[in-house]
């Protein structure tokens, strides 16, 4: 199980990783006549086999979004040109769409492949934030404990009780609502952060506060060792507790965000992130006609899946319950 | 046990001041404020009219002391957006927020545990189907699930997609409308129900299979205690605990998850009206549905506090000394 978790973990980020070379077509690339069309489909015969080609697309009628396949010419399928692994001959006007188009015809499966980069690059950098702050904080509380400790666990505690997706609204939707996304991101990491550390904090307090008692403690500090060293050789007994918990706050952020965005208080709907791509499934008509619309949706549940595989061994609550 | 309850409505008095409060000066730190909505062909005078009749031509303390002292009696002053006083507005969203939450709250419940009393106590390809499919049912998360939902729903015709009610609702008679709004509530409700009857299902199945290992469950079947009272009268209810624990926490997740179920499923509920709220820069309600919200969620922490105390006996003794 924690096997399968990984390997499809890894899967997705290497998808992020590789986006240039597996899209087919550029993000942001619109093609005019195919808004909303279905994906492409792939033939390998032609009275015998063949290499894989497959046929344009042709709009029917606008309005109803209805296409059929002009079956005249067959357009080969070409493997490793011009940096991507596969495409369709780019003069040839039948572009490959794996997962088919979107409102404007934007390459649905290149927009989620390049989709997850930011996705995941923003729940990576948000988690590792939480991770630091709630370590830092954890550790001063544990070590330090008294009065200092009381008054760390209560802030920590009472962040916890807000329900996040309402302050994380709110505290988003007082900024300007219209920002370039290098700016959303920065804010919105920011604001994931502020709510995952106070989890982080209260299991590294409890991990430092007992390690505090151990023989080494007394050890490091008879000879001469300051709070800060004496804190450095303690936190790595948390490291176990750490990547557990980052591993959980990555899907719970990417969850964060794809809310956020999907409500219009996230990127910008120009930007390609699986929150942006999944606003047009808000008109239901629209998922009953082209339900490949709702393809990001998979890659978050392929990240909260792996995720959940991954911890399941070890005992912790599921992601629901730990956001 | 009574000071045990004095700190937690003490606590939960702190939590709706500090979240309304903050809400209310966050909002009004924002930039823009409610004239915006006046559109463009407001005059001068109107919008100064309208930051006058709403304070905001005073400071953000001189504002948060007339607001504070008026919430004191219960008014919560007026919505620009509705042109009605908060606090009806505010009552009606959150009733229907508490109508989605607690027929969920009580369907995962429901689910959950009896799913999970199965996979706990069972070894079989029954409980196996039951085990995978909460594996899966957990890793959608209230957002995906209402959109696959709302996805079924709409091609298959089953289910109304969208709204509490028909269009027409207003001249149905009370059965009829009872009962529409019934047809219109399976889908919120599943949507964020069954992400948590599956956190529900893994946590029973793990404490009962705990609650075996125990020395009275060896005990009780020496003794020869039948299979089903074993598992129902023994070791379910030393298992109980673990579910009562989170008890508290799923309530915020609920609440959280139902402004996105009821986002998706235009559910006229306390996520809705905050949303807009917070758009229109309406800075009134705003506090107000923060102060409703954080009501609820102190009341369900409460609530999941008691529930432990009544499961576990540790936990009153705790408290009492």
């Amino acid at each position: 199980m924690k096997r399968a978790g990984a390997t499809l973990l890894v899967t997705v980020a290497c998808v992020a990783l590789l986006a240039p070379f597996l899209a087919p077509n550029p993000p942001e690339r619109r093609f005019q006549n195919l808004l909303y069309a279905p994906p492409t489909r792939v033939y390998i015969r032609q009275g015998g086999f063949r290499a894989p080609y497959i046929y344009e697309w042709r709009m029917v009628s606008r309005l109803e979004r209805s296409f059929r396949e002009s079956r005249v010419r067959p357009v080969p399928l070409r493997w490793f040109s011009d940096g991507r692994f596969v495409t369709a001959e780019p003069d040839a006007g039948a572009p490959l769409l794996l997962l088919g188009a979107d409102a404007y015809g934007r390459d649905v499966f290149a927009r989620v492949v390049y989709g997850s980069r930011l996705s995941l690059a923003l729940a990576a950098v948000a988690a590792m934030l939480a991770l630091i702050v709630g370590a830092v904080i954890g550790a001063v509380a544990g070590y330090a404990g008294g009065r200092l400790d009381d008054l760390l666990s209560r802030v920590s505690e009472f962040v916890l009780v807000l329900p996040s997706m309402y302050v994380a609204l709110a505290l988003r939707a007082v900024m300007p609502l219209v920002l370039p996304p290098s700016t959303v991101f920065v804010m919105l990491a920011l604001i994931f952060a502020l709510f995952g550390w106070p989890i982080v904090a209260r299991g590294v307090r409890a991990i430092i506060a007992s390690e505090r008692q151990r023989e080494y403690t007394t050890a490091a500090r008879a000879a001469g060792a300051g709070p800060i060293r004496v804190l450095r050789q303690l936190i790595p007994a948390a490291r176990g507790y750490l990547t557990v918990q980052g591993s959980l706050l990555i899907p719970a952020f990417i969850l964060a965000e794809a809310t956020m965005s999907y409500v219009g208080l996230g990127f910008p709907d120009t930007t390609a992130t699986w929150g942006t791509m999944l606003q047009d499934a808000a008109n239901v008509t629209l998922i009953v006609d082209a339900p490949w619309i709702l393809a990001p949706a998979v890659g978050i549940f392929a990240v909260v899946l792996a995720v959940n595989l991954i911890v399941q061994g070890t005992g912790r609550a599921p992601v629901q319950l730990e956001k | 046990m009574i000071a045990f309850l004095i700190r937690r409505v003490l606590f939960a008095i702190v939590l709706v001041v500090f979240a309304a409060s903050a809400a209310l000066v966050l909002t009004r730190l924002a930039p823009g404020d409610v004239t915006s909505q006046l559109g463009p062909g407001a005059t001068q005078a109107e919008i100064a009219a309208t930051r006058a009749r709403f304070a905001l031509d005073r400071g953000p303390l001189a504002q948060w002391l007339s607001w504070a002292g008026r919430a004191a009696r219960f008014d919560l002053g007026e919505s620009f957006l509705y042109n009605r006083p908060v606090s009806p507005l505010v009552r009606s969203a959150a009733l229907n927020t508490a109508v989605l939450a607690i027929v969920a709250l009580v369907t995962a419940t429901v689910l959950g545990l009896s799913c999970g009393v199965v996979t706990g106590s069972r070894h079989d390809t029954f409980a196996a189907l039951i085990k995978a499919a909460s594996f899966v049912s957990i890793s959608i998360p209230p957002l995906l699930a209402s959109l696959l939902l709302a996805f079924v729903a709409a091609r298959t015709g089953w289910l109304p997609v969208g709204g509490m009610s028909s269009v027409n609702a207003s001249e149905m008679s009370w059965g009829t409308w009872l009962s529409d709004v019934a047809w219109h509530l399976p889908l919120p409700v599943l949507a964020l129900a069954l992400p948590l009857a599956a956190t529900f299902e893994r946590l029973q199945s793990q404490s009962l299979a705990e609650a075996f290992q125990q020395p009275f469950v060896l005990a009780a079947v020496a003794r020869g205690v039948p299979r089903t009272e074993l598992i129902l009268r023994h070791a379910w209810r030393v298992s109980l605990r673990a579910i009562c624990g989170v008890y508290g926490i799923a309530i915020g997740a609920l609440l959280s998850g139902s402004f996105v179920v009821e986002y998706v499923t235009a559910w006229p509920g306390l996520g809705r009206l905050m949303y807009e709220a917070l758009r229109a820069r309406d800075i009134y309600l705003v506090a107000g549905c923060a102060a409703m919200g954080s009501f609820f969620l102190a009341l369900g922490t409460l609530a999941g506090d008691l529930l432990l105390a009544v499961v576990d006996p540790r936990v009153r003794e705790a408290d009492a000394t």
